[in-house]
């Protein structure tokens, strides 16, 4: 991999070398590295452009890392990642795409990732988006997650999209069976002329059954975002969706928190907040010697921490 | 060190010009511990935010160590060394107890260091270095760690807005000996007190009273306290509230 290549995968993976355990790296639509473990088992797909990847049951502590780089402008991509993990794992599974675009063609990558969960499973999963480059070609970034979590598993999912992605769409599925657990913690800003929408559907299919997803946003410049997430409950179980958001300069947005109750022992919640920073914070650390602009620095970037 | 002359401050209200402020003049000498007192609503926590450049007065000058800085914004005068406490702490989604007193500070402060800060107003350090400075933390807490900011800056001045408004007794009692210490190693610094409570005016070097926007009285403290003592100017809590039976 080149200089910029390696630099996107530090700002997706936090990864300065190859990882430990599993991997698959993908750069340019083509593998740059991959390796199985004894209990993680990494293959590709021999119908459409992606991998499988199986985790035996009983697997802990154990992680699998499948960055995708794309450097080349104009490279347009829909990978499929299949994620199978067994009973009673713990694992940790890092994905991200970093988009790098000095060129005037738009470049795109739309990963579509399935996780089948084994009972009593526990599965935490980061996801970062990030985009660079100066050319006049946008980077689009559409991922489609899908959950099938069987009982009592539990799955942390982690997405975080700070900078440089024009345009995304993300769209999240679960399937929640009896005594599972999914939260869900996102962080988007949004800056120039950017465009997020951000979608979750959450069926509660089995008693016991409970999900948390907790949106934090930021709107700059012209940018806009829109948070639509819907929790059904179906089943005696517990939902709460959450959006707090800043909004500057003309940036927009349209949180839309929605609930769906089918049983009469669902119990759901949802709360939205918008609004600017408050004058008071900016105050307080101007207080301590901040500038105006170090001041609204630092609460940004507590409130996405 | 921190002249206030002709301090005027109005604003515009429904009914006309509102004046907060008339023709305030005082002086917070170096190495002296001053307390503003005097009734609800008389401006006092005004010209605490008019020192602070929060504000900026209609007509007057504010002068820090021979220097003009009515004109400076607030980040100016907290840089040349001017400190606030403000009444109402402010809450932050996510920014921690460690990241406020680093920011305080001015630069990357040891755990140690942070935890000592605390240590100073009666917080057990590690219970709270990570804690949000968010809506868990309860009014008393939220003071205290506004008082800890001003701490970790040890500027040559600080001003301190009602910091005994909103907390509990027991945080109370270890306020005042906060404040106690602080009088103790005052040596090359000035701080300015914005209180009714007696115990606080029982410490100052000099009280200045505020009443309808002009100084009524001011002068060392044992010409001007005993005037105040059972007076809106100087609240006390009956002996074994306040610690002294």
């Amino acid at each position: 991999m080149n200089d910029i290549q390696k630099r996107i995968l530090l700002e997706v993976a936090d990864l300065h070398k190859v990882p430990e355990g599993a991997y698959n790296i993908r750069s340019d639509g083509q593998s740059a590295g991959r390796r199985s473990t004894e209990h993680i088992e990494i293959t590709s797909k021999t119908d459409v452009s992606g991998i499988d990847v199986r985790i035996a049951p009983g697997t802990r502590n154990e992680s699998v890392h499948i960055p995708v780089v794309l450097s080349q402008s104009g490279l347009k991509e829909t990978v499929y990642n299949d994620f199978y993990i067994g009973e009673d794992c713990d694992v940790l599974i890092v994905a991200g795409c970093g988009i790098h675009n000095c060129g005037n063609q738009d470049s795109q990558h739309d990963g579509v990732h399935r996780f089948f969960v084994g009972r009593g499973a526990k599965v935490r999963y980061v996801e970062k988006h990030y985009g660079e480059g100066d050319g006049l070609g946008k980077r689009l970034l559409n991922p489609v997650t899908e959950v099938y979590q069987e009982p009592d598993s539990t799955v942390e999912m982690e997405m975080v999209q700070i900078r440089g992605v024009d345009s995304t769409k993300r769209v999240t599925t679960a399937e929640l069976a009896e005594g599972s657990r999914l939260l869900v913690k996102e962080r988007l800003m949004t800056h120039g002329r950017q465009n997020a929408v951000s979608v979750y559907r959450v069926a509660l299919n089995g008693a016991g059954s409970s999900a948390d997803v907790v949106n934090r946003s930021v709107a700059r410049d012209e940018s806009y975002q829109e948070f639509d997430a819907c929790i059904s409950g179906n089943a005696p179980c517990h939902g709460h969706t959450e959006c707090d958001s800043i909004i500057m300069d003309q940036g927009r947005i349209l949180a839309e928190p929605k609930l769906e109750a089918n049983d009469v022992d669902a119990e759901l919640i949802h709360e939205a907040a918008i609004g600017k920073i408050a004058g008071e914070q900016l105050v307080k650390l101007m207080t301590l010697g901040l500038t105006e602009a170090e001041a609204e620095e630092q609460i940004i970037n507590g409130f996405l921490k | 060190m921190l002249e206030l002359r002709n301090i005027r401050y109005g604003v515009d209200g429904e009914a006309g010009r509102v004046d907060i402020l008339n023709d305030v003049s005082f002086t917070v000498p170096e190495g002296k511990f001053v307390v503003i007192t005097g009734p609800n609503g008389g401006g006092k926590s005004t010209i605490a935010k008019i020192i602070a450049g929060v504000y900026v007065p209609t007509g007057g000058t504010i002068r820090f160590d021979g220097e003009d800085v009515t004109a400076l914004s607030i980040t100016e005068r907290a840089r040349r060394g001017i400190s606030y406490a403000l009444q109402q702490p402010v809450k932050f989604k996510g920014i921690q107890v460690i990241d406020l007193l680093r920011i305080a500070a001015g630069r990357q402060l040891s755990v140690a260091e942070s935890c000592d800060c605390l240590s100073r107003v009666g917080l057990c350090a590690r219970d709270y270095i990570n804690r949000e400075v968010n809506a868990s933390l309860s009014g008393g807490e939220l003071k205290r760690i506004e008082i800890a900011t001003i701490l970790a800056r040890s500027t040559r001045l600080s001003v301190f807005d009602e910091p005994e408004a909103g907390i509990d007794l027991w945080s109370f009692q270890s306020l005042i000996r906060v404040f106690q210490d602080m009088r103790a190693s005052i040596a090359g610094s000035s701080i300015l007190v914005i209180s009714h409570q007696e115990r606080i005016l029982e410490i100052a070097d000099e009280i200045i009273v505020v009443a309808e926007g002009r100084i009524e009285r001011q002068g060392p403290r044992e010409d001007v306290l005993p005037a105040l003592i059972g007076t809106a100017s100087a609240i006390t809590g009956c002996d074994r509230l306040t610690g002294r039976s």
